[in-house]
């Protein structure tokens, strides 16, 4: 990948980051943690890997994404927005009432959205779905489904994975964010799902292991699944939980709590420093 | 009877889909380990393409349904009703019915009459779950005849359709010449004044069944077929109660939460009507022969025959 490309990458991973905080900031509610440990895959998922049309969102042709983790919606809300799909200005009503960005994502009312999700481990079962009905239909059709670390405790998880691996679905990506924190503190200590990647491997997966902040890495990751035939990939990606807002990196407290005026203060002043830095860096 | 034909409503929705595979590419079956009881079997011997078998995962199994169906393509998913409505509940309601996708499940095993298995096989509270749901439309068929045409609309109908099955041979009593079905509304079986009878599955039979032994007592009643739980034939009910007075539900399902509460939710607002409700009265099955649980836990024409006579004369 070229500087330049990677430099484009980082520009929109850093206005889903601004996105997540003004949305979460504006709803007074919401996910930032987990939405930011993503910023980088949605970036690239939206900018660089997947086939779609902001102007004609429900084009039957093109890849589809679901947010298995559904709660971290600011994050996709963002991707979505500043990709072109609804504008911008609106990601400061998630959660208010009547506002098309529901609490967790809403496929009937926010354009770009392939699926209802908010219950954890139900996303990915029907992205397997989709990926086998994408076979079955005979459609060059990649499903990709962005699950947390604490989600892959649900047992359904595991039944949608024995499904991708026994249909041999290779049109399917799944993208688990490994940043280490749930609700209730650190993973490994609230319900340790470690080694995933042996899990995985064992449950007949095509494993990468990558750095989720590093697009060189996803990129990498992402050709992998390209070039596999014949089974699911998993990508597992190391991320740091708040990513990009000094005070949220690695704190288990910002799961799912708003920053109020004083630190949406400090958070955008913080983003805007590293937007100038990267739009100057050209 | 013996020369009444019978047949268990899990084989006519086994049926159906293949006929209804025939005609349509885009129906799909997924089913959980049960293809052999479910009938889903009977499709997959003829489009084993388009059977889906998803082992013991139901909870997948329904999410993936919602997943195809976001694709395009219209999916029964089947299981026993315990598992499909019972242990895969959440994903039916957050996965199909809060996107309202265009799945249709595919229950069989529903009830009492599941028989020698016992209680843990014995759904008798699917209606409750199902009708909960917003949007979610709840058939349960009475013979072969409404079971195939069932199977048929839920298919025409665009959203999520619950279908309940029965294990049971059951006597066909409609003409499939001359049967007409549609979702959202009853049917008139036997014209009468003294007492309503609502009746669903295969209590429809047993309803029946009762009329004419109340014929004998002097009691005229009028039978109500109504396969569909949800939406309910409002004007329809509320006619049978008005010119009929006394109302009396009859549902192979609990007395909590099904059509007779359905019913009474109707007829409170509307018209306060005296009801009885048949039906399992908040307590698990067991197993047995499934001719002798319905007897023991009530649901037969002889109970039912019992509560409108004592109901009518007081």
């Amino acid at each position: 990948m070229t500087n330049e490309a990677k430099r484009q990458l980082a520009i929109a991973a850093c206005q889903v980051r601004m996105g997540v905080v003004t949305a979460t900031h504006g709803a007074k509610a919401g996910h930032p943690g987990g939405s930011l440990s993503a910023a980088e895959v949605f970036a690239y998922l939206y900018n660089r890997e997947m086939r779609i049309d902001p102007k004609n969102p429900k084009w039957e042709d093109r890849d589809r994404f679901v947010l298995s983790k559904g709660h971290t919606a600011p994050g996709l809300y963002a991707a979505l927005a500043y990709r072109g799909f609804f504008p911008v200005e609106d990601l400061p009503t998630l959660r208010h009432i009547d506002s098309y960005l529901q609490g967790h994502p809403n496929m009937n009312t926010a354009p770009g959205v392939d699926m209802s999700t908010g219950s954890l481990g139900q996303g990915v079962s029907c992205a397997a779905g989709m990926a086998k009905a994408a076979k079955y239909l005979g459609k060059d059709v990649n499903v990709y489904t962005l699950l947390g670390d604490g989600e892959i405790a649900e047992g359904e998880v595991w039944e949608a994975f024995l499904f991708a691996a026994h249909y041999k679905l290779d049109n399917l990506c799944v993208i688990i964010d490994l940043n280490g924190l749930q609700i209730d503190g650190a993973t490994k200590d609230v319900m340790n799902t470690a080694p995933v990647d042996a899990k995985l491997e064992a449950f007949g997966f095509n494993v990468v292991s990558v750095d989720g902040h590093d697009f060189d890495a996803l990129e990498g990751a992402f050709a992998s699944f390209h070039g596999c035939q014949g089974k699911p990939t998993a990508i597992l990606m190391h991320t740091t939980k708040g990513k990009g807002v000094s005070y949220m990196e690695n704190q288990v407290g910002w799961h799912g709590k708003a920053p109020n005026d004083a630190e949406y203060k400090i958070a955008m002043d913080e983003l805007n420093a590293a937007m100038a830095e990267l739009e100057a860096a050209q | 009877m013996s020369d009444v034909k019978k047949i268990a409503t899990r084989d006519s929705y086994g049926n159906a889909l293949v006929e209804l595979g025939r005609a349509h590419s885009d129906v799909v079956v997924l089913d959980a380990d049960l293809a052999a009881a479910t009938k889903t079997g009977t499709f997959k011997k003829v489009f084993p393409e388009r059977h889906f078998d998803c082992g013991i995962a139901e909870c997948n199994m329904v999410a993936a349904a919602a997943g195809m169906a976001a694709m395009g393509l219209v999916p029964f998913a089947s299981s026993f009703a315990m598992f499909a409505a019972g242990r895969a509940f959440e994903q039916v309601r957050n996965s199909i019915g809060y996107p309202h996708l265009n799945v249709k499940i595919g229950a069989t095993h529903g009830g009492i009459s599941v028989g020698e298995d016992g209680a843990s096989h014995q759904c008798c509270e699917d209606f409750a779950l199902m009708r909960s749901i917003p949007g979610m439309t709840v058939l349960c068929p009475s013979d072969d005849v409404e079971a195939k045409a069932a199977v048929k609309a839920a298919y025409e109908l665009n959203g999520p359709v619950y279908l309940r099955f029965g294990r049971l041979a059951v006597p066909v009593f409609h003409d499939e010449a001359t049967f007409e079905f549609q979702i959202g509304k009853g049917e008139v079986l036997t014209e009468g004044n003294d007492v309503a009878i609502l009746a669903n599955g295969l209590m429809v039979n047993e309803a029946l069944m009762a009329a004419e032994a109340l014929k004998n007592e002097g009691i005229s009643a009028r039978v109500i077929n109504l396969c569909t739980i949800k939406p309910l034939d409002e004007e329809l009910i509320l006619t049978a109660a008005k010119e009929c007075g006394k109302v009396i539900t009859c549902e192979e399902h609990s007395v909590i939460g099904g059509l007779g509460e359905a019913v009474a939710g109707l007829l409170s607002e509307e018209l306060p009507t005296p009801m009885r409700r048949i039906g399992v009265r908040d307590e698990f099955g067991h197993s047995g022969p499934a001719a002798a649980l319905l007897k023991q836990f009530g649901l037969s024409a002889e109970h039912i025959t019992a509560v409108a006579k004592e109901f009518v004369r007081g």
